[in-house]
């Protein structure tokens, strides 16, 4: 029998009970006494310049109760970027102020210059659209070639072909791959695309800003996937509140795929008009501003080459990439395409030398930062397509060009040419496990089958790792991060033996409030429904850095099992002095104190009723109260790592795709409940598949938005995908932390769209059109259908 | 949105009375109208809505056909035209979600004439008649280019008499994002010969495409339209496909209707 609780059970989340009945409490659902509401006016050009913002005529509109600009916020500082990244010149990285409200220019479609706050959100937005502008448009700048071959059209003023880095890693490394390149039997090259996306979250970004005259005291409600980050870059970097002063509230979230990590100015200015107007402001994006205003993702345009021996060997990697980081440097948006990408380049593989170069370049469309997966997916989408490719030129199996290059698990821990240790793995057991899921002995005959319909089978592989648990704040500090990336919990025993445990993750979909007690529960061998998750509250919880990079169990996790650990440690002193025993013959097990040796015990709620109710406490050596915090720093990132195998069928008379199977053979670490493991792979494939497939994010050259809606913008839905298999049995699990768990959110993201495209050229190539060696994703109809007929 | 003022006639005659007024617009499902309206892209004055009209709603067999009350949902089409009309009442149910055919109508769909909106094909390629509130308008004559009709100001569909075929069927290539045709054909085969229609593809909306009618006319087979051309050079150009991809989507969606058929 399965376990129906505790670490390993597939717990149901307890909180799709109030999520699926339509309880679930979210910023847009709170409403403050005396609110009022707030409009963005933003702008309709790319990219302009702005002479004149006039609100007289809005400011006298029904109902108008402020209308601030970028002039109101020119004393606030800029929202910075968290990652220094010098160019390989040694030239600092190039960070022009991105400001509350746009100041002195426009800079991209939907880029807010003025705030409206109004008795009502219609009158706010009547008003909006009678504030005067007297803009003068300039040439967009959208291409990225194009930005870094013009030195005259220029996004920031201050800066010089509009690249913001250009970055080498391991620039000492160079000279070695150029020389391996030079003398190598056989280079393969590929260009590829890899296609921005708008990150959708179901809940659209939504804050209230909230503040207290009589006390001084700010409170923000909003979207956000780390509410002390966003208090910190508020109150360090943008409005200069005390962060005692200011409480960041992240009451129930609607998914963010990282667009919520950030912070973003319509949250600065519903706090700023708070206090001018000194009532609640409270706004509620459109789904047309998720699709203008959220971080995008991804968005690089890469040149990958391949060294390789006739017989498949790698000998070295190299890469040219031009990462678009839009018209403004978002929070993680220079680490993306660097430290969660470069670092990456070496995959699951030995190859022995590698070098990526990466140009960020500024242009007039919305910021790009991380989404999920975050760098992984762009480095392993690289790599996995060349790799295909290269097989094809030198007639090699896919499977077997893999497994001759994995490393192998006596490599570990492992030094990567680009400067990550792997602590451990097992890329092989993965590759079999696939192999026998997938019946991959059994692909000709499908492809048979298929071929009897008049339809073109392939089968497409991608070996993946990641670097995830982010982060050792040692390493990341070195790699230019300007914060610490570790996490806090505490956890607090209640005097009736319940728990409440307070996490500086944050839950938007993950099932934190149902795996963390799993975990909580377990360890205290006491119910799980005595367990409390608490998440989202920077006036409640010690710290956190909330939740994103695939770290909430492996970083805040162990943060709450150190915390719970010495919870145990203070139960054994209370349970000497209560069993009148010496404390090093206390033992801990299945929810009892015991006196080794005895049947002498004491529950573990009758010890944590105690600790509040001290009436003989030697106070000089025991202190009442059963509450403890820890924070931890993890040594290293984790290595989650898989082998995934999609099959498809192409109609090669409409191009269509159909995904006929998606088998995952993941190694996670230890698992903790292995359904919401599973269902965060299927979301992770789900949104891979339709980055693969489906999502496109188009500007036209002057910087308008052509995807700007579901109309256009295509989602990927139930009949898109198929039934996934998936495994999670070769585990290894994690050497340095201490659940030994790498993470699972970001796998499937980063995984499947290699493995989707490498599908979809094979079939072409299989299917006899063998000049088809690349289709840039989306590999939708039509692109399918105008390869095969290029 | 603005502000509006609305209204709900239950007879054909009130509904034509209110549409006479100064800034009034008909209202049917709403699933075109009422988004544009929540964009600010639209500000009519007041809704005249079609939807409490009795004699305006309802599937049955008649003189002209199969008789479809334009305020009919397409769900209601796709349930009860299955016996008389399946090629039709599979569109029907072919269209949006579950939500969209609940509530969007077909004579709003014909109405509004979406370049790639499902019905017009049927309409088309079935020669139907298009019943006004004041007068009948033979289908060939109803369309006139992209979210262009004959309809006249103050004039709103009442009722669609669909002829029914010997054979017919419709099949769509959706839009991978709107699921909106992004092209479809419709075939449908009479006594006197067989009509093609296409929705998705022109730059005009939707289209006969007479070379194939000819061919089909004389050999109902999907081998009778090899060789045969899709002049393409006012075709839509779009995020989805070019002109070339939506032509060769014309060849083979007619080839797979009338193998469907």
């Amino acid at each position: 029998m399965p376990k129906d609780h505790g670490i390993g059970a597939s717990v149901k989340r307890r909180e799709d009970i109030r999520f699926l009945t339509g309880q679930g409490r979210y910023t847009a659902d709170i409403d403050l006494h005396k609110q009022t509401y707030a409009y963005f006016a933003r702008s309709e050009m790319a990219h302009a310049k702005i002479n004149k913002i006039d609100t007289k005529a809005a400011a006298a509109m029904p109902g108008v109760i402020a209308i601030m600009t970028g002039e109101d916020f020119v004393g606030m500082g800029g929202n910075p970027a968290g990652w220094y990244i010098p160019s390989r010149d040694g030239a600092a990285m190039k960070e022009p102020k991105r400001p509350v409200l746009a100041h002195g220019k426009v800079r991209h479609v939907g880029d807010a210059y003025a705030i409206v706050v109004a008795e009502t959100l219609e009158q706010a937005k009547d008003a909006a659209a009678a504030i005067e502008v007297d803009f003068t448009e300039l040439p967009a700048i959208v291409n990225m070639a194009e930005a870094v071959a013009n030195s005259a059209n220029r996004v920031h003023d201050e800066i010089d072909n509009n690249v913001c880095f250009d970055w080498g890693w391991i620039e000492d490394n160079r000279a070695a791959v150029d020389a391996a390149f030079a003398k190598a039997p056989h280079v393969t090259t590929l260009e590829l695309v890899n296609n921005r996306l708008v990150p959708n979250a179901m809940e659209p970004r939504a804050s209230i800003g909230d503040y207290d005259a009589g006390t001084g005291d700010y409170k923000l409600y909003t979207t956000s996937q780390n509410p002390h980050l966003t208090r910190l870059l508020i109150s360090a970097f943008v409005m200069g509140i005390p962060e005692n002063k200011l409480t960041v509230i992240a009451p129930d979230v609607g998914g963010g795929f990282g667009s919520k990590i950030y912070h973003y100015g319509e949250e600065a200015a519903v706090l700023a008009a708070s206090k001018a107007i000194r009532r609640p402001v409270k706004w509620v994006a459109e789904r047309s501003e998720s699709f203008l205003t959220d971080a995008h993702g991804r968005d690089h345009v890469t040149r990958i080459q391949l060294a390789l021996e006739k017989d498949g060997t790698f000998l070295a990697l190299r890469t040219e990439t031009m990462a678009n980081v839009g018209a403004y440097l978002s929070n993680f948006s220079t680490a993306t395409p660097t430290f969660l990408h470069g670092t990456l380049m070496a995959g699951p593989y030995k190859t022995p030398l590698v070098y990526v170069n990466v140009k960020a370049v500024f242009t007039n469309t919305a910021p790009v930062d991380a989404y999920r997966g975050a760098g992984r997916p762009e480095a392993t989408y690289s790599i996995e397509r060349i790799v295909d490719l290269a097989a094809d030129e030198l007639g090699i199996d896919k499977v077997e060009i893999r497994r001759k290059n994995l490393l192998t698990p006596d490599m570990f821990p492992y030094t990567s040419p680009v400067g990550l240790v792997y602590d451990v793995g097992n890329y092989q057991a993965t590759l079999d496990k696939l192999i026998e899921l997938g019946d991959l002995a059994g692909f000709e005959k499908r492809a048979a089958a298929s071929k009897a319909k008049g339809k073109l089978r392939g089968l497409g592989l991608s070996t993946w790792i990641e670097a995830c648990g982010i982060a050792p704040s040692h390493l990341v500090g070195q790699l230019g991060a300007r914060v610490g990336l570790y996490d806090a919990a505490t956890v607090r025993v209640n005097a009736t033996g319940t728990i409440s445990v307070m996490t500086g993750a944050h839950s938007h979909g993950q099932g934190h409030e149902t795996v963390f007690a799993q975990i909580v529960a377990e360890r205290l061998g006491i119910a799980e429904s005595a367990v409390e998750i608490v998440h989202g509250d920077t006036s409640k919880i010690p710290f956190g850095m909330g939740s994103y990079g695939s770290r909430s169990l492996a970083v805040a996790g162990s943060a709450m099992v150190n915390a719970v650990d010495k919870i145990i440690a203070k139960g054994k002193k209370i349970a000497a002095h209560m069993l009148e025993a010496a404390e090093g013959d206390i033992e801990f097990a299945d929810g009892k104190f015991s006196v080794a040796g005895t049947d002498k015990a004491k529950t573990f709620g009758e010890v944590a009723f105690s600790a509040y109710v001290p009436h003989n406490y030697p106070l000089e050596t025991l202190e009442p109260g059963l509450d403890e915090t820890s924070f931890y720093d993890p040594a290293n990132f984790t290595y989650p790592a898989g082998a995934y195998a999609c099959e498809v069928e192409v109609d090669p008379a409409t191009g269509h795709v159909e995904i006929a199977s998606f088998t995952c053979a993941d190694d996670f670490g230890n698992v903790m409940n292995p359904m919401i493991v599973a269902g965060q792979v299927h979301g992770g494939v789900g949104q891979g598949i339709g980055q693969a497939m489906l999502e496109n994010t188009t500007y036209d050259a002057n910087g308008q938005l052509l995807s700007a809606s579901y109309m256009d913008y295509a989602m990927p839905r139930a009949e898109d995908v198929p039934f996934y298999t998936v495994d999670h049995s070769c585990n290894t699990p994690c050497t340095h932390n201490p659940l030994g768990v790498k993470g699972c959110g970001e796998a499937g993201a980063i995984g499947s769209p290699p493995a989707v495209v490498n599908a979809v050229v094979d079939a072409l190539q299989r299917g006899g059109y063998k000049h088809v060696t690349h289709i840039d994703m989306p590999v939708s109809p039509s692109r399918v259908w105008s390869a095969i007929n290029g | 949105m603005y502000d509006f003022e609305f209204v709900k006639p239950s007879t054909i005659a009130e509904a034509t009375k209110a549409l006479a007024g100064d800034g009034a617009q008909a209202l049917s499902g709403g699933q075109t109208l009422l988004p544009t309206m929540k964009q600010r892209l639209a500000a009519p004055g007041t809704l005249v809505s079609l939807n409490g009209i009795a004699e305006m709603k309802g599937v049955c067999k008649g003189d002209g056909g199969l008789h479809i009350g334009a305020a009919t949902p397409h769900a209601v089409v796709a349930k009860e035209a299955a016996a008389h009309y399946p090629a039709l009442a599979a569109l029907a149910n072919g269209i949006g979600d579950p939500a969209v055919r609940n509530r969007g109508t077909l004579g709003g769909s014909v109405a509004n004439n979406d370049p790639a909106a499902c019905y017009p094909s049927a309409v088309l390629a079935s020669g139907a008649t298009v019943v006004t509130n004041k007068r009948k308008i033979a289908a060939d004559d109803y369309f006139q280019g992209m979210f262009t009709t004959a309809l006249e100001e103050g004039e709103f569909i009442t009722e669609i008499a669909f002829p029914i075929p010997q054979k017919a069927a419709y099949v769509k290539f959706n839009q991978p994002a709107s699921r909106f045709a992004l092209t479809g054909v419709f075939v449908a085969k009479y006594a006197d010969g067989v009509r093609v229609a296409v929705t998705g593809a022109s730059n005009d909306g939707v289209f006969r495409w007479k070379e194939a009618e000819a061919a089909l006319s004389k050999d109902f087979s999907a081998a009778a339209l090899s060789g045969l051309t899709v002049d393409s050079s006012d075709f839509i150009h779009d995020l989805h496909g070019t002109p070339a991809y939506r032509g060769n989507l014309v060849k083979v969606l007619t080839a797979r209707a009338v193998a469907a058929a």
